[in-house]
């Protein structure tokens, strides 16, 4: 309830700030335009020379295109800008007066900042996951859709738990802002379903960075070939990232010594 | 003979000052080569996928010869690239410009430098990421002598010409501060024009015309060629000198921009 209401509170904040920047919404239009124009011209090229991509057939590839633009767009929407801005906040000691407010600290950093303009590649990929949908409609029961919706949180929650953890590191480094380079890097990578790639890579993608969970297990799930073990696993995943990165933040919590000290 | 003589002792001191500066964020430097070398892997992985659902081949390629087509790629596009319109407008922003056009020699020199200093040490990571796919994908190389003889004037004239354009289209930074929805027309263009999304083979034939027409598919995509011996000897020189009108076109084009941009200039504080 309380998360509902900080989140509420943030997002007032976010819309009342970035509209004093209106053209910006055209320009994050432009941008994320040309983002999904690319990601889908990339799709239609392969799929003109072929019907399947590793068992993979052309509606089942835009619905994980989807999934990629409406993880990437609620990363960039709140969870990247925030725990961004937290790492800027440990170097320069200002974090202080967070840990002062009477809130979970980990709930304020985690959504102080809410770039509402991202929002465009959340509804863009809402889009091409719903006109992929309706085309997959006659295969998509009941049971997919409960499948993919309980995946798309735990993927949510893990690349969530991947950032917490990442960022929490500024509380011992000062550049973690090249790890979060790793991170992009990787999830670009995403943007194609993990089994095409070799063990190595696949592996990188689903137990080091776990991209994999957020994207293309979702996808898996409307396309329905998304084993019982695999949606348990991604579960109890998620709950142990979560946990972890709690534990983990509170460490690094307690070796904050502040901007005076 | 003064001035080349002094245009070497000037790049001979900026190398090595460059080479100093680099080593110093090797780091950050090794973690931008993670990108360069996923984004060839990735295709590499998808078209050699498609061809295997294919029964073998895609427009005349087969496994084997995409992964020599990408590992080409890879050293190609980090051999030409450059980063200046990620980085351009921090310096006009900011103001750290004032300080280079005090400097009684063109900014751009120092740039080249400081492009060639980072390449030079990331071959540390350039040279075992190639063996590495090498190894992995078994890529089918058809080495032909007076192709490959091409490909270093055909490489040096692409990096000239690709860095004159990026430089030219990065002084929009003296007229907007909203210079990435430009970058990204620019580098949506160049992903899908210079072949590192797909051979050219592999398009529509209107798409390889466009690509043709423009400078893109000259500044990536044909140096590759060479490499693999795909092109038959008068494309080659056909190609070479349309290459070095584009370089002139851009040198050109600089010329014109940069007269204008930096009588635009006035700097923070100043």
């Amino acid at each position: 309830m309380r998360f509902l209401r900080l989140l509420g509170v943030f997002t007032r904040i976010g819309i009342q700030s970035d509209l004093a920047y209106r053209a910006n919404f055209v320009f994050q239009m432009l941008e994320s335009t040309m983002n999904l124009v690319s990601a889908l011209a990339v799709v239609a090229l392969v799929f003109s020379q072929t019907d399947s991509l590793a068992g993979w057939r052309a509606e089942e590839l835009g619905a994980l295109v989807g999934v990629y633009f409406l993880v990437l767009g609620v990363l960039n929407l709140v969870v990247a800008p925030s725990l961004q801005r937290f790492m800027e906040q440990v170097q320069d000691g200002t974090l202080d007066f967070v840990l002062t407010k009477p809130a979970d600290a980990q709930l304020l950093v985690s959504l102080s900042q809410v770039r509402i303009w991202k929002i465009v590649d959340v509804l863009f990929g809402l889009a091409v996951l719903l006109v992929a949908l309706a085309r997959l409609s006659a295969e998509v029961g009941a049971g997919e859709a409960a499948a993919f919706g309980l995946a798309l949180v735990t993927g949510a929650s893990i690349v969530y738990s991947l950032w917490l953890f990442l960022s929490t590191l500024a509380f011992w480094f000062i550049r973690v802002e090249n790890i979060l380079m790793i991170f992009w890097n990787l999830y670009w990578a995403a943007r194609w379903p993990v089994g095409i790639y070799p063990g190595w890579l696949r592996w990188t993608l689903t137990l080091i960075v776990p991209v994999a969970f957020a994207v293309t297990v979702p996808a898996q799930a409307i396309a329905g070939r998304l084993g019982e073990a695999t949606l348990v696993g991604s579960v109890a995943l998620a709950l142990g990232t979560l946990a972890f990165s709690r534990w983990f933040w509170n460490r690094g919590l307690r070796r904050y010594s502040g901007a005076s000290a | 003979m003064r001035g080349p003589i002094r245009l070497g002792a000037l790049y001979r001191a900026l190398l090595r000052i460059s080479l100093l500066d680099q080593i110093q964020y090797r780091v950050s430097g090794a973690i931008w080569m993670i990108g360069a070398i996923l984004e060839p892997l990735v295709f590499l992985v998808v078209w050699g996928t498609v061809a295997e659902n294919q029964g073998g081949s895609v427009a005349g390629y087969e496994a084997g010869d995409f992964a020599a087509y990408y590992i080409s790629m890879l050293v190609v596009n980090h051999l030409t690239f450059s980063w200046i319109m990620h980085t351009f407008q921090y310096r006009v922003q900011y103001g750290d410009l004032a300080y280079e056009l005090l400097r009684p020699v063109h900014p751009i020199h120092n740039d080249v430098c400081a492009n060639l200093a980072y390449k030079t040490i990331m071959l540390v990571i350039l040279v075992p990421a190639v063996a590495l796919l090498v190894i992995g994908f078994d890529p089918r190389f058809h080495w032909v002598a007076w192709s490959l003889a091409t490909f270093l004037p055909a490489l040096a004239l692409a990096f000239a010409t690709r860095f004159l354009i990026e430089w030219s289209l990065a002084l929009a930074s003296f007229w907007t501060t909203r210079i990435l929805a430009l970058n990204q027309l620019y580098f949506m263009f160049l992903m899908f024009l210079s072949g590192r999304i797909a051979p050219m083979d592999v398009f529509p034939g209107w798409l390889q015309s466009l690509a043709m027409a423009l400078p893109f598919y000259w500044i990536i995509a044909f140096p590759v060629d060479l490499l693999l011996g795909r092109a038959a000897p008068a494309e080659a020189v056909r190609g070479l000198m349309v290459l070095s009108v584009w370089a002139l076109v851009a040198a050109l084009l600089l010329r014109m921009v940069w007269a204008r941009a930096s009588r635009r200039f006035t700097a923070v504080g100043a």
